[in-house]
């Protein structure tokens, strides 16, 4: 006699739905159906109901008319006539601008702290484990408030530098530091294909030209690397990269005539040059100390995960301590590190949000603050604001998607 | 005879062995430790010296600020009088605006030993979760606890928080009777049971009870200070876990509509900022309730930062239920479990285990997050400073002192927190290493 029985063929009956785990999957799957179409149901006619009694709708025709506000620090050309999703194209930029400027300079202080963390020097290591532990357990809106008041109290006006005798001065007669911002010299061309000479093309050629030189010291990287393969001598590049990096770039700048806009007390202001506000640096620098504290944590773990063993067998192969670091010791930190890394960029993108509480014109303080507040369009607004943020995040998880998947260990 | 010889030709013989000599100067005592962690190499010599520096350069401007610090003024005018041009802060502002910055600036202040005794006793309440040496009764305290806080913050009608006792106790009871046949039974009977003890005692309590109720009512509206980081802290945390829990197993699911509904609400409460959610809740969250119904900012605010949590929580679980060996699965199979049954005895407890640093993170984070609802108008810590004690002309331009205690009130909170999942991890580490 067989201790296997088949199911029974063909008796389907009501009871199953619950009982057979063939079908019980269906059930629940068509209950989570049912009230989900009966949630989303229910929040459209509230919706309705709730816009209709207000007497709105939901229309985007706001983003073409006139937003009527003012925005100080902006990469492109705006001012107050120009339309409502103008305005959110300048929120975006900046958004990005600062988040761009804070992750360069979150990973310079992450990489330096988290590498003395675990430096020998018992007193350098406590102060890094310490700047670590402030920051990673003060919020982060905190630390944007607190360095704008600290900016605003300690900078002087741009008043201070005017008179024969100026309680400040400018930096090198270059850089001036004020409670409204920092006024930096600006560069623009005198001649050039752009109109007036400050056109975006000649920056486009610019950069023409790095990408080219670029592809360039690749090309003699990979010579060199055939040379050694075949020879076992390796060729010096470093002049021929250092010509081919400088060189072209240097003659297109004078064949374009660079020259520099240096800025200069004009009324009660400076005027001329590149004008970062105060907001942005508050921002940036807040954003970056705060980050770096988490990168730090990342760089020290990621380079604590490489055993000892790898560090002591390449230096049993004979290679010196600056090659054990490069060639075995950060390629397999790396791996450990970036991933983190890549969630921390992404977290300084979405902290940067926080752009609101100091006053920086970002996405979320022009389309989901300013915009918002004077068009009444609450929820085409933050629908908006929630798919850039979104689009961001997507973004950047599949380009790390991409990468870890490149650096994956093949194993069998 | 060569013995003897040996003897008798040395002109003396050391018959006891000399006592140890000390190392060298230089190979001993601080001077070693120093040389060793501190001077080892020139350039080490030199992040020394600059270690110093900054850390002195922190100290000179710090420590004469703190020490001379007045403590008893009632102004700024009045603090910079005593002061007097020395170097100190005005710790005044703090001992005067107190209350404000704890309890924010409209709760009655008659009131002020109710948000006190909550957060009293959410240490004993808070005890036999943490430190599991603790007597188990003490856990009857734990579960009471959400009742009796709500009670003592919002006052009212002492009916409210009972029946909603009542109902919670009445769900567990059917939930115990029904769950021998199954789990999900026992779940929605002892859901079902609850509703129906609220709806069916919301009818019963008397109109008007809250207007002469023993402890006078407070709305959400009235809340803030640091008791508002707290208690939107405290809330969203513990609504968020089970939450979490069932958004990874959901997503570990093998039903390919509920994971996709997990997975699009966790990606997408994951790539958007926290702002923006608060946004939801003050601008966007009232249309979606049913027209004439008022639900408080507070209770909105809690809402999406619940998700917004459960959704990071989530993710650190499903880390945890990925980590388990596939053994843990298949013995739980093996042994004849149901799906419910093998994930409360066997792959839950081992999961959250693993699980614990991360969910300790994430609620840190989102303890520090709590500041953010000063930026939709909500008075918490920060919002009080940025707000009505910038604006006070007694402190106007003050802002150090203030800025510094709130940071020095996380720091402490949430240190001590990292501290406790530390130890609990030692605590908790099962396996030999």
């Amino acid at each position: 006699m067989s201790a296997i029985t088949d199911p029974p063929q063909g008796s389907f009956s009501l009871s199953m739905l619950i009982n057979d785990t063939r079908y019980r999957s269906y059930t629940f799957q068509a209950l989570a159906a049912i009230v989900l179409a009966l949630c989303l149901g229910f929040f459209y006619l509230n919706v309705s109901t709730n816009l209709a009694a207000a007497g709105l709708n939901i229309s985007y025709d706001f983003l073409g008319s006139p937003a009527g506000y003012d925005i100080n620090q902006r990469l492109i050309e705006y001012d107050s006539q120009s339309t409502n999703a103008r305005a959110a194209v300048v929120g975006v930029l900046n958004t990005l601008l600062v988040a761009f400027l804070a992750c360069v300079t979150a990973t310079v202080f992450g990489v330096l702290a988290g590498v003395l963390r675990l430096s020998n020097n018992w007193l350098v290591s406590k102060l890094m484990a310490f700047y670590v532990e402030i920051f990673r357990n003060i919020p982060v809106l905190i630390w944007i408030l607190i360095i704008f008041t600290i900016m605003i109290a300690v900078l002087p006006g741009p008043r201070a530098f005017r008179g024969d005798e100026p309680e400040a001065s400018m930096l090198f007669d270059l850089v001036a530091f004020t409670n409204r911002g920092v006024y930096t010299p600006g560069p623009y061309f005198t001649r050039g294909l752009g109109a007036e000479g400050n056109g975006g093309i000649n920056w486009l050629i610019v950069i023409g030209v790095l990408v080219a030189s670029f592809f360039a010291t690749r090309m003699v990287t990979s010579k060199a690397n055939a040379t050694q393969e075949a020879t076992g001598v390796r060729p010096n590049t470093l002049w021929t990269n250092l010509a081919i990096w400088f060189l072209p770039v240097i003659a297109v700048l004078f064949a374009l005539g660079l020259k520099w806009d240096i800025p200069e007390l004009k009324g009660f202001n400076f005027a001329g040059g590149i004008k970062v506000g105060g907001p942005l640096i508050a921002l940036w620098f807040a954003l970056s100390i705060y980050t770096g504290a988490f990168i730090a944590e990342n760089v020290r773990a990621g380079i604590q995960a490489v055993s000892k063993g790898q560090t002591e067998a390449a230096g049993a192969l004979g290679l010196r301590p600056g090659r054990i670091m490069s060639l075995v010791v950060l390629p397999q930190a790396l791996r450990v590190i970036i991933p983190p890394l890549i969630s921390q960029y992404l977290n300084i993108t979405k902290n940067s949000s926080l752009a609101i509480a100091v006053g920086y014109a970002d996405i979320t303080a022009t389309l989901g603050g300013i915009t918002l507040n004077q068009t009444g369009r609450a929820i085409e607004c933050v629908l908006l604001l929630m798919l850039f943020y979104l689009t961001i995040s997507l973004l950047i998880s599949t380009f790390m998607n991409i990468y870890n998947n490149s650096v994956k260990l093949k194993e069998r | 005879m060569g013995e003897n010889t040996v003897t008798h030709s040395a002109a003396f013989v050391r018959t006891e062995t000399l006592p140890q000599l000390e190392p060298p100067a230089t190979q001993r005592g601080i001077v070693k430790w120093m040389h060793e962690n501190l001077f080892s190499t020139i350039p080490n010599g030199i992040l020394t010296l600059l270690a110093i520096w900054v850390i002195y350069m922190v100290l000179s401007a710090a420590l004469p600020w703190i020490l001379g610090g007045v403590w008893t003024t009632s102004s700024l005018a009045e603090c910079r009088e005593v002061l007097d041009g020395a170097t100190g802060a005005c710790f005044s502002v703090l001992t005067e605006r107190w209350n404000q910055l704890m309890f924010g600036f409209v709760y009655p202040a008659d009131q002020y030993w109710r948000p006190t005794l909550a957060f009293v006793l959410l240490f004993v309440a808070a005890a036999p979760v943490m430190f599991f040496d603790l007597p188990r009764k003490l856990l009857i305290f734990t579960a009471l606890y959400p009742f009796v806080a709500f009670y003592l913050i919002w006052g009212g009608t002492i009916f409210v928080p009972i029946l909603a006792l009542v109902g919670v106790v009445g769900g567990i009871m059917v939930y115990r009777k029904l769950v021998q046949g199954s789990f999900a039974m026992g779940f929605f009977g002892g859901l079902v049971a609850a509703v129906l003890i609220w709806a069916i005692g919301g009818m019963l309590i008397p109109e008007g009870a809250s207007e002469n109720a023993a402890l006078q009512a407070v709305p959400s509206r009235d809340l803030g200070g640091f008791m508002l980081n707290m208690m939107l802290g405290v809330v969203c945390v513990s609504l968020s876990i089970p939450l979490g829990i069932a958004l990874a197993l959901g997503r570990q699911s093998s039903m390919p509509l509920i994971k996709w509904i997990c997975v699009i609400f966790i990606e997408f409460i994951r790539g958007v900022p926290l702002i923006t959610l608060l946004f939801v809740a003050s601008v966007m969250l009232a249309y979606l309730f049913p027209p004439g119904t008022t639900t408080d900012l507070f209770l909105r605010v809690v809402i999406m930062i619940t998700m917004f949590s459960a959704a990071y929580i989530a993710e650190v679980i499903r880390g945890g239920l990925a980590a388990l060996p596939k053994g843990q699965y298949e013995a739980a199979d093996s042994l004849g479990l149901d799906y419910a049954q093998a994930m409360r005895l066997i792959i839950l407890p081992q999961a959250l285990k693993i699980s614990i640093p991360g969910i300790v993170n994430i609620a840190v984070g989102l303890f520090k997050d709590t500041t953010l609802v000063s930026v939709i108008s909500m008075f918490d810590v920060v919002g009080m400073i940025r707000g009505p004690l910038s604006a006070a002309t007694e402190w106007n331009g003050i802002y150090w002192e203030l800025y510094g205690f709130a940071a020095l009130l996380f720091f402490v909170v949430c240190y001590g927190i990292s501290q406790y999942s530390q130890w609990l991890e030692r605590r908790l580490a099962t396996d030999h290493r």
